[in-house]
């Protein structure tokens, strides 16, 4: 291992292309809590937004004018304002009416850290998106199996959850994939304020290192990879949700 | 449930139905004693699925009344879910849960309707899978089976419930001719078991064959009611005449 | 009138519509403003009850909102330049991936996948950074602020994604064009340009407009590098006010309020030229 890290030093010094992270530890370290604060925060905002999208795709089919009404404000409200001052609108605004806590060193901090308002505030974002695809997979469902279903005397709740969303799951995914990739890629917002994620240490490492170009190149391909894990797993998915002689 | 046998378990009177300004309902009354076969023919269009569909309130009416075994469907305040536990339909399009082995789409209702236990309802769906004659069947899903296979299963799911009465809609109507007589024989063994049935069908010998009551629908009303000797040997009513004429 | 049973061994699912861009629109509204202003008369009247001593929160916004709308215009300014710039090069690129030579149709491919991946903050340090501050046209030196960097550094996902856009209403269209322009002897050349890409224009149209609002949202990001856009503007005037946390929630929900009357129009058009479109079709 050390050896693989020292050509990455010798690269440096006979080349010039200078991936400090690679050979220096401290930098190194630095790279990996970068890629771990993305992961983790878009794992979570995925896993967030895709909740809000099946909550909010359900409050949809309400009976009630006002609830459907919400919703749609909610959606229209969060797609056609930029992320970013959502964000700050969150972290800022709405910061500072959260109660302070004690810390583990005597003092006070928000009870809510900037890297939970970026989860909150990317996953209503993407939600918003999610719930207009989650709709659009409930409308693909037939009556005919949801009457079937009353019949029975499933409730609405259990309709929803037994019936059409899980067959709705299963036509959206494309669309799904779609807005995913799109969140984990707006991710890189949570460097407005100051998360301690990928964009963010790299920003650290090229301010120490005057090494921009390359920085910049590992973050191109870094993203690259993620966006690829993750169009990769949701294909799996898709697969492993493919039911025996249903479908086109 | 037992049902007092000397009062209708299913009493119609005086139904309205209409969608918008169309008049599907005119004003139909019948009774359904516990254990009887009753089948409802008439025309295209002449308002015998609505009917049916009233009785498990799939579809409301604007006045007259539908008691099944003494309590009024047509009451805002009336908990359908109990109603559907009593009443069973079966489709004309079975309407299976896609993504729901034969076995699931069995089991399925009795566990998160009737809270059954797992291993008990399994091996209750697997009982009735059997009565149907789909034994071999139980882990194929609905899109790996013929049309009769799947209604034999739609049937066996509305049995899991242990209904009081079954609604029948057309369920032979989008079957292949071949496959019609492995459905008709599996309602004619319930029938012969005691359940209580009401049917609409266009197979005339069926009704003749199980029917203890024929009822012949146009435009909304019922124009003649009998048993079937009578009925398909004495139709009185011209439309009635008309439209066996038609069919025999 | 005999309503036919539709006939089928299979379970079926209904038609599927997926949503790329926009399929919302039978109840949108414009009154969906009205939460913001809510929101920013709300925030500002309680603020204003408990200081009397300052301007109220609201007259503030007010005193500074000729400002901050100018700003805005600056948005605009370098959205509609980003998006001409990007269009201008993504049409290149999209018709560089429907070419029949090989090394250009794979690597205008790449290029597209690589930018169209990268999140736009990352390509836009990517133009801030890497951008010279001027360049030498034949002898003639053009400086390049900040801004004008900024801009180029949002027409690259601008570009990949109409590079894609072009490339989907190609290929939607059924092969019979082509066949048909074919056997009338046209060239290949020909037939994209005079047969395929005039019809596919249509269909370009609603994306095109979408990636025109998301292209609008993505301007403020111009303010983390340094771009005097509304979203800097807003941050110097709160802090010329002295960082008050009264005027907080009013300033940002103004800007989203100012980002949503210009874009909210722009996505009911679009779902209803994709209505009236996919109507034709
Ligand atoms: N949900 C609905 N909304 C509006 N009109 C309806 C609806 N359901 C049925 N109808 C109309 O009500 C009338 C009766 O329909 P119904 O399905 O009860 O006829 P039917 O006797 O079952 O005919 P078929 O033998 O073709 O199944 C028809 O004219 C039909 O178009
Ligand atoms: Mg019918």
């Amino acid at each position: 291992m050390e050896a693989f890290y020292e050509w990455f030093r010798i690269l440096y010094e006979d080349t010039g292309i200078n991936l400090p992270f690679m050979y220096d530890e401290y930098d190194r370290g630095r790279i990996l809590n970068g890629l771990w604060a993305t992961i983790k925060l878009s794992a979570i905002c995925v896993l967030f937004s895709v909740i809000i999208g099946m909550v909010g795709a359900w409050l949809q089919g309400s009976p009630w004018k006002t609830t459907r009404r919400i919703v749609n404000v909610y959606i229209q409200l969060f797609r056609n304002t930029p992320p970013l001052v959502q964000l700050y609108f969150f972290y800022f605004a709405v910061g500072i009416l959260i109660p302070r806590v004690e810390n583990d060193w005597g003092g006070t901090s928000p009870l809510i850290d900037s890297f939970g308002w970026a989860v909150i505030s990317l996953s209503f974002f993407a939600g918003a998106f999610n719930v207009e695809i989650f709709r659009s997979g409930i409308e693909a469902v037939p009556k005919s199996t949801i009457e079937a279903a009353k019949a029975l005397g499933f409730s609405r709740l259990q309709i929803y959850k037994d019936i059409t969303l899980p067959l709705a799951l299963r036509v959206v995914i494309p669309s799904l994939n779609n807005n995913l990739v799109n969140l984990v890629k707006t991710t890189t917002l949570a460097y407005a304020i100051a998360v301690p994620e990928l964009l963010y240490e790299s920003n650290q490492i090229w301010s120490d290192n005057v090494n921009v170009t390359e920085m910049m190149l590992f973050l191109l391909v870094a993203y690259f990879v993620l966006v690829g894990i993750l169009v990769w797993a949701m294909n799996f998915w898709d697969r492993s949700l493919k039911i025996p002689g249903f479908g086109q | 449930m037992n049902w007092d046998e000397t009062k209708p378990m299913v009493s119609i009177k005086d139904v309205y139905k209409s969608f918008g300004t169309l008049e599907v309902l005119k004003g139909v009354s019948l009774d359904v004693m516990k254990g009887e076969v009753i089948c409802i023919i008439g025309p295209s269009g002449s308002g015998k699925s609505t009917l049916i569909r009233c009785i498990n309130g799939l579809n409301d009416i604007q006045s007259g009344s539908i008691l099944v075994e003494g309590q009024e469907v047509n009451d805002p305040e009336l908990n359908k879910l109990e109603l559907r536990k009593k009443v069973g339909m079966v489709f004309q399009q079975y309407n299976l849960f896609p993504h729901k082995t034969a076995l699931e789409n069995v089991m399925m209702a009795p566990i998160r309707v009737l809270k059954h236990d797992k291993e008990i309802a399994q091996k209750a769906a697997i009982k009735l899978l059997r009565k149907v004659g789909l034994e071999d069947k139980v882990n194929a899903y609905p899109g790996e089976m013929s049309g009769g296979q799947q209604q034999r299963v739609a049937i066996a799911r509305s049995l899991a419930m242990n209904p009081d009465v079954i609604l029948f809609d057309e369920v032979t109507a989008a079957l292949d001719p071949e496959t019609v007589n492995e459905v008709l024989l599996t309602i004619k063994k319930l029938a012969e078991d005691g359940m209580t049935c009401i049917l609409v069908t266009h197979e005339m010998g069926f009704a003749r064959e199980v029917a203890d009551h024929i009822y012949f629908t146009d435009g909304g009303l019922i124009v003649e009611h009998g048993n079937p000797k009578k009925f398909f040997e004495n139709a009185k009513d011209p439309r009635t005449k008309e439209f066996l004429s038609q069919i025999l | 009138m005999k309503h036919h049973p539709y006939k089928t061994d299979l379970p079926v699912m209904l038609p599927f519509k997926p949503v790329e861009t926009e399929s919302f629109g039978s109840t949108i509204k414009l009154w969906y403003v009205v939460p913001i202003l809510a929101l920013i008369l709300g925030t500002s009247a309680i603020a204003q009850s408990g200081s009397d001593i300052r301007l109220g929160a609201l007259q503030t916004l007010m005193r500074w909102m000729p400002l901050l709308l100018q700003g805005f215009i600056f948005n605009v300014l370098i959205s509609v330049m980003a998006m001409a710039i990007g269009t201008g090069l993504g049409a290149a690129l999209g018709i560089g991936q429907l070419s029949l030579n090989r090394f250009v149709r794979s690597s205008s491919w790449l290029l597209t996948q690589f930018f169209r991946n990268a999140p736009w903050l990352v390509l836009l340090f990517f133009a801030m950074f890497l951008l010279p501050f001027e360049v030498n046209v034949f002898g003639i030196i053009i400086p390049l602020p900040d801004w004008v960097k900024a801009t180029i550094g949002l027409a690259l996902p601008v570009m990949a994604n109409v590079s894609e856009i072009i490339r989907g209403a190609v290929l939607s269209l059924p092969s019979g064009q082509w066949e048909a322009a074919e056997s009338l002897a046209y060239s290949r050349r020909q037939t994209l340009w005079l047969i395929i890409l005039p019809q596919c224009l249509k269909r370009m149209l609603p994306p095109w407009m979408n990636l025109y609002a998301i292209l609008t949202m993505a301007t403020v990001l111009a303010s983390i590098v340094g771009v005097s856009e509304v979203m800097t503007l807003t941050g110097e005037a709160l802090a010329a006010e002295g960082g008050r946390p009264d005027l907080l929630a009013p300033f940002y929900a103004f800007v989203l309020l100012i980002f949503f009357v210009y874009c909210y129009p722009i996505a009911r058009l679009t779902v209803r030229l994709e209505r009236k479109f996919s109507v034709i079709n």
